[in-house]
């Protein structure tokens, strides 16, 4: 950077300063990212998933025959009665039992799979982090009911529990992703992430801003919460693995009220009695349980890699 | 230590009766009763619903309904399961709760046996390709989609090797007239295995004062093969022992699917934590004063580094319980997981209910378990 007087530097606008650190803490935090070497695995991964998920749209727009190859609804009539079929060059995937094309199927599921992972993780970290730095912020009874309720909700079995609440409301995508997001939100992330805002409370620039006159949400909100925001973002790569497999896990039981996901295919193979044959069905359950494995697995590779950048502790120097 | 037990124990109990609640309103938040099942049968008329909803109590309040659940569980009556008719539902459980208590019991003592040294291991290698290769195989085992683990292990292992059955508790050819019910061998063979533990840990205690690693070394192992060969000749002189091992044959590949997936996330988490005390200050101390590296490593920071492992014992055990559920569905292991699906799928709602409740004793309980075992761990620690 060239060098330059006090006065340039006064008429430097704020947000052009504000973009200039953006930009160097970014590059920073890239190269520590990068350095990571899982991190960026997981993301290139992720990034292949998102493909499959933008190329099914346009596939069955212009070359996938929407009839035969629709997830839900499709149906191969060149192939009666001998569904489930093989691979082939028409099916590169095969079959399902009631002739419905594994690919398609595979590529759709990506969106539910992200939609729900995305949905429940920010929910669950936005409630984390208010509640986090409310409870460090203020203490007393409020850190109190909302620690023990964090206990309380760490012991449950979630899985367990969701199968009985599913006969009291049908689980929708959307609802099974407000109540995982609820639910974690509660548990484990409250309890880090106040300890996180109990170190950051103490720092002199949080006494400094209450000196100048900073009300208590004016703290929270400008002070404690921004700094707790890259332990948030690492939590919520965890809980994006998280809510996958518990969605993945319900629709594998038949659990859930969503038409077509992952654990639906599989559900699928094994409501028609084609998982005890094992090798002769792979395309039925290998390829949806190879996709479910492989995006928790990025997401999770992503959130250690974001470990690393967020944890100095974790750096090599 | 006493004042802590206490206090933790209060809480429990607390704890508990908030589960309890949970459990009970969230059965009764479905719709209909259980009579209601029988409104398509000709022939049962509906004066035989009405009586019955009496006989079930069902006519109370809800309140009413609630405060009898709850006597009748601090009673011990957990009611007939409707499945298994005229057997009690605390029968049942008694039965399966030991099956599901060993399977993670060795699955997590095999997975901590494991990770805890290779993670100490791969954190004193940090950067190279061997910490990679061995990290990112953790991620893949603590992430796999559990019914994938257990088709994969059962394809292989019992499809195409043969060498194990593909599921179920034993083998019913076998015990067509058995000497003594499955039952009790079962509960002998978890005491073989907790003797076994116990006998490994004092080996342990006993030789700790042999200076030089390698006697001493030996001296452990030696203790252990003893102490396996007499449980294995006292199986064989009582003659149930071909019984025994049929038992632990069908456990085989359940107890494998559990220790890997946890044995990546024990492995991880001390890798991590391992690498978090090895700045700290007096372990280049240690390094200075000349300690070998190995004392250092495993004397001076594994021991520290333990720590975060207890903890998140403690916070992984709910989400363990339910996926023993499809562990144990997917070998027919017939424990707490499987029992509690088959009778929400058949609406056994005694079943259910007790199943839950037990699930949550054994996580309450494992819970108060994990932080006396870190008091013992970390003697910064007074309760």
């Amino acid at each position: 950077m060239t060098d330059r007087t006090p006065a340039q530097y006064a008429i430097t606008p704020l947000w052009k300063m504000r973009l200039r650190l953006l930009a160097r803490t970014s590059r920073q935090n890239w190269s520590l990212f990068w350095e990571s070497r899982i991190g960026p695995v997981g993301l290139l991964i992720i990034g292949l998933f998102l493909l499959a998920m933008v190329a099914h749209p346009i596939l069955i727009s212009t070359v996938w025959e929407p009839r035969v190859y629709d997830p839900v609804m499709g149906f191969d009539r060149a192939l009666i009665g001998r569904h489930p079929a093989p691979p082939s060059w028409s099916h590169p995937l095969g079959t399902d039992p009631i002739g419905r094309d594994v690919l398609s199927q595979l590529m759709w599921s990506a969106r539910s799979a992200f939609a729900l992972g995305v949905t429940a993780a920010v929910i669950s970290v936005v409630i984390g982090t208010l509640i986090g730095a409310v409870c460090a912020y203020f203490g007393g009874v409020v850190d109190v009911v909302f620690m023990r309720l964090a206990d309380l909700v760490m012991l449950f079995p979630f899985i367990a529990l969701l199968m009985v609440l599913r006969s009291v409301l049908p689980l929708t995508l959307i609802r099974l992703a407000l109540i995982l997001g609820a639910l974690s939100g509660l548990g484990g992330i409250t309890i880090v992430l106040k300890s996180q805002a109990l170190t950051v409370k103490v720092k002199p620039y949080i006494e400094a801003a209450r000196v100048a006159g900073g009300g208590s949400w004016h703290i929270i909100r400008r002070h404690i919460i921004p700094n707790i925001m890259p332990l948030t973002f690492l939590y919520m790569m965890f809980n994006v693995t998280a809510a996958i497999f518990t969605e993945a896990v319900l629709s594998f039981f038949g659990f859930l009220d969503i038409r077509m996901s992952w654990g639906v295919m599989i559900n699928t193979a094994q409501q028609a009695g084609y998982l005890g044959a094992f090798g002769h069905y792979w395309w039925l359950w290998a390829p949806a349980g190879a996709a479910i494995t492989l995006l928790c697995f990025a997401f999770y590779l992503v959130g250690r890699g974001l470990d690393a950048v967020v944890n100095p502790r974790l750096r090599r120097r | 230590m006493l004042r802590f037990v206490g206090g933790r124990l209060v809480q429990i109990a607390i704890t508990f009766f908030l589960f309890l609640t949970v459990v009970f309103f969230l059965f009764q938040a479905m719709p209909g009763d259980y009579t209601k099942q029988f409104i398509m049968n000709p022939r049962i008329p509906p004066a035989a619903r009405e009586a019955l909803k009496v006989r079930l109590g069902l006519t109370d309040s809800v309140w009413g309904q609630y405060v009898n659940y709850v006597r009748n569980v601090f009673t011990g009556n957990l009611g007939l399961s409707f499945e298994h008719y005229p057997r009690e539902v605390w029968d049942v459980i008694k039965e399966r709760l030991p099956r599901t208590a060993i399977l993670f019991l060795v699955a997590s003592v095999m997975a901590f046996v494991w990770g805890f040294p290779l993670g100490r291991y791969i954190a004193w290698k940090r950067g190279q390709t061997l910490d990679y290769t061995i990290t990112v195989a953790g991620v893949l085992f603590y992430t796999i989609f559990t019914p994938l683990l257990a088709l994969m292990l059962l394809f292989v292992f019992a499809n195409q090797l043969g060498w194990f059955r593909t599921g179920g508790f034993l083998t019913p050819r076998l015990w067509l007239t058995p000497p003594s019910s499955p039952q009790s061998i079962f509960i002998w063979l978890a005491a073989t295995l907790a003797g076994l533990g116990t006998w490994a840990v004092l080996a342990r205690f006993a030789t700790r004062r042999i200076g030089h690693p390698r006697p001493r070394r030996l001296a452990q192992r030696g203790l252990v093969v003893v102490g396996v060969g007499l449980a294995g000749l006292g199986w064989w002189a009582s003659g149930l022992g071909p019984f025994a091992w049929d038992i632990v044959w069908h456990m085989f590949l359940p107890v494998l699917a559990v220790t890997l997936i946890a044995f990546g996330g024990d492995m991880l988490l001390m890798r991590d934590s391992m690498l978090e005390v090895i700045r700290e200050d007096y372990i280049t101390t240690a390094k200075a004063k000349g300690l070998p590296d190995k004392v250092v490593r495993d004397r001076h920071a594994a021991r520290t580094a333990l720590l975060p492992l207890v903890t998140s014992f403690t916070l992984s055990i709910g989400f363990v319980v339910s996926g023993g559920i499809v562990t144990e569905t997917m070998f027919s292991w017939k424990g707490m997981g499987l029992t509690y699906l088959n009778a929400l799928l058949i609406q056994d709602y005694p079943m259910a209910m007790g199943c839950l409740i037990f699930t949550g004793i054994l996580v309450l309980v494992a819970h108060l378990v994990a932080d006396l075992l870190y008091a013992v761990l970390d003697p910064r620690i007074v309760y």
